[in-house]
C-alpha cells in the first residue's frame, strides 16, 4: 500500500485522517498516486494540481525519504520506499508570506 | 413569522447569521470552511435552502460547496473551470499581453427560476453557467470573446467578474461587469455581450470614455425596475434609465464618490444605498468615519446615516459584494467591513447596530427573507 499524507485544509476537504493508503497496480509514479489519490477522493482534483494541465499547484510541494520531489517529471518512479509503503509521500502547503 | 439569514464570506470561512423579523436577537453560525477564503454565499431564489459556496484558497484553488439544508450541511459541487478554446490574452497592468488564467470564483448567481442553475463570474473574467447544481460548468464564451477581452485589464483586486443580474421580466436579459472592464448586458441569455459604458468617465485610462476599460466596482437593480442601473465606478455613482444604454452621473453631495458597494431599498425603487471611501489608495471612511449614503430620490441628493455606526477613529473597508438588503416590509440594510463586523439596519438605514463586531475581514454579505 501507498501511503500519502496531505496538508490539514485537504484532510478536512476530503473528510480523511492524516495518512491514506492506496493500493496502485504497475509502476508507482507521481502521476498514478495523484490518479488514485484523486480517484478516491474526487474532491481532491483541482487542489494538488491542475485539472487542465495536471500540473502540481505552486503552492505545495511533494516529499519522500526526505528528497524533494517537487520537481521530478510526474512519470518518474517514486522512491522505493515509498512504493513498498516504508516511507509516506508528503503532500505539503508552501509556506508563503506571514 | 418571517425570518432572514445573513450569508457572510470571509477571509477565513463563512458564517450564517439568523434572525427573526424583528432582527433583534441573532444567532451565528460557523465557521465553516474554516482557514478558506469565502468569496460569495448566495442561497437560490426558488428554493431558499439551496445555497453555493465559492471557497478559495492560494494554496488549493477552487472549491465549489454547496448546502440543500439553509447551510446545515454541505457537500463539494463541481469546481473545473476551463475557458472555452484557446483563452488568448488580456492586458496585464503594464498593458502588456497577458495570458487568460482561472484563478477564482467571486460571485455565485442561482437563476431566478432553476435551483440548480447557477451562474459564477470568476478571476480572469468571464462567465461560467451550470444547470446541475454546480456539478459542471461551461464558459459563456460569447461575453470574453466578443470582441474588447484582448483590452481588458486587471483591477487592483484582479480582473474580475463580480456582479451578475437577471432581468426578472426578460428571462434572456442579464447584466455582468467586470473590474476593469466595465458593465455589458446580454438580451440573449448570456450568448452574445454588448458593452453598456456608454457615459462613463474614467480619468485614469487613456480614453476616459473609452467602450471598455471602466473600473466598475458594483451594479444594482430594483426587480420592480429592471431598465433603471445604478453603478459604483471606481470614481463616481453613476445611474441608467435605458438599461445601461447611457449613464449620467449622480455622484451629487456625496463625501467621495469613490467607493465599493451599492444597493437599492426592497420597496423604493428610488432610495440608493452607498459607502463613501476615501481614496485612491487608503481605502478606509473619510474622516475616520464609518456613513452609509442614503438618497431618497435616485442619487444626486445623498444623507449621512451615521447612527449606531463608529464616527471616530474608524479605518475599515466595504467591499464591492458586501451589502444587501432584505425584502421585510421595513427594509432592512446590512453591510459588512474589512474589520469583521456585520452592521444590519432593520429601519431602512436611519439606525445601525452590529451583528457580529470580530470576524475576519468581511469579503461578501448576501440576505435571504424566509417565510
Amino acid at each position: 500500500m501507498i501511503r500519502v499524507m496531505l496538508p490539514q485544509h485537504l484532510r478536512t476537504l476530503a473528510q480523511t485522517g492524516s495518512e491514506i493508503e492506496l493500493a496502485i497496480e504497475g509502476q508507482v509514479t507521481l502521476r498514478a498516486v495523484l490518479d488514485a489519490l484523486e480517484a478516491r477522493y474526487p474532491t481532491l482534483r483541482g487542489t494538488i494540481r491542475d485539472q487542465t494541465t495536471l500540473e502540481r499547484r505552486p503552492f505545495l510541494r511533494f516529499f519522500a525519504c526526505e528528497q524533494d520531489l517537487s520537481h521530478e517529471p510526474h512519470d518518474r518512479p517514486v522512491p522505493d520506499e515509498v512504493a513498498s509503503g516504508a516511507e509516506p509521500l508528503i503532500i505539503l502547503g508552501a509556506i508563503a508570506g506571514g | 413569522m418571517s425570518k432572514v439569514r445573513v450569508l457572510v464570506g470571509t477571509r477565513k470561512g463563512a458564517f450564517i447569521l439568523s434572525a427573526d423579523g424583528k432582527r433583534q436577537q441573532w444567532e451565528v453560525s460557523g465557521p465553516f470552511f474554516g482557514g478558506w477564503e469565502i468569496y460569495h454565499v448566495k442561497g437560490s431564489p426558488v428554493d431558499p435552502d439551496r445555497l453555493y459556496a465559492s471557497q478559495t484558497s492560494g494554496w488549493f484553488g477552487q472549491i465549489l460547496q454547496r448546502s440543500s439544508d439553509g447551510g446545515q450541511t454541505w457537500e463539494t459541487a463541481g469546481n473545473k473551470f476551463v475557458y472555452e478554446g484557446s483563452p488568448g490574452t488580456h492586458q496585464w497592468y503594464d498593458g502588456t499581453p497577458h495570458p487568460w488564467e482561472f484563478k477564482r470564483v467571486w460571485h455565485l448567481e442561482p437563476s431566478l427560476t432553476e435551483p440548480d442553475t447557477v451562474y459564477a463570474g470568476v478571476e480572469d473574467a468571464a462567465l461560467f453557467r451550470s444547470p446541475d447544481g454546480g456539478q459542471s460548468w461551461t464558459e459563456l464564451a460569447g461575453l470574453r470573446g466578443h470582441g474588447t477581452g484582448p483590452a481588458w485589464q486587471p483591477g487592483a483586486g484582479g480582473m474580475c467578474l463580480h456582479t451578475i443580474i437577471f432581468d426578472p421580466s426578460n428571462a434572456l436579459r442579464m447584466f455582468i461587469a467586470i473590474s476593469a472592464a466595465g458593465a455589458f448586458r446580454s438580451e440573449d441569455g448570456g450568448q452574445t455581450w454588448k458593452p453598456i459604458n456608454r457615459g462613463l468617465y474614467s480619468k485614469y485610462i487613456p480614453n476616459p470614455t473609452a467602450e471598455v476599460g471602466h473600473c466598475v466596482h458594483h451594479l444594482a437593480m430594483h426587480p420592480a425596475r429592471p431598465g433603471v442601473l445604478f453603478m459604483q465606478k471606481h470614481w463616481d455613482v453613476m445611474r441608467s434609465d435605458d438599461a445601461g444604454e447611457s449613464w449620467r452621473e449622480i455622484s451629487g453631495d456625496l463625501p467621495t464618490d469613490f467607493g465599493f458597494v451599492i444597493d437599492v431599498h426592497a420597496h423604493e425603487p428610488e432610495t440608493v444605498y452607498v459607502v463613501p471611501i476615501k481614496s485612491d489608495s487608503e481605502h478606509y471612511p473619510p474622516d475616520g468615519k464609518l456613513r452609509v449614503y442614503r438618497s431618497r430620490t435616485g442619487g444626486g441628493e445623498w444623507e449621512p446615516l451615521t447612527k449606531g455606526l463608529p464616527q471616530r477613529d474608524c479605518y475599515v473597508n466595504v467591499l464591492r459584494d458586501a451589502m444587501a438588503v432584505d425584502r421585510l416590509d421595513s427594509c432592512g440594510v446590512y453591510f459588512g467591513t474589512t474589520g469583521g463586523q456585520v452592521y444590519a439596519s432593520a429601519d431602512s438605514g436611519d439606525t445601525w447596530s452590529p451583528i457580529v463586531r470580530d470576524l475576519p475581514a468581511v469579503l461578501s454579505v448576501e440576505v435571504q427573507t424566509l417565510a
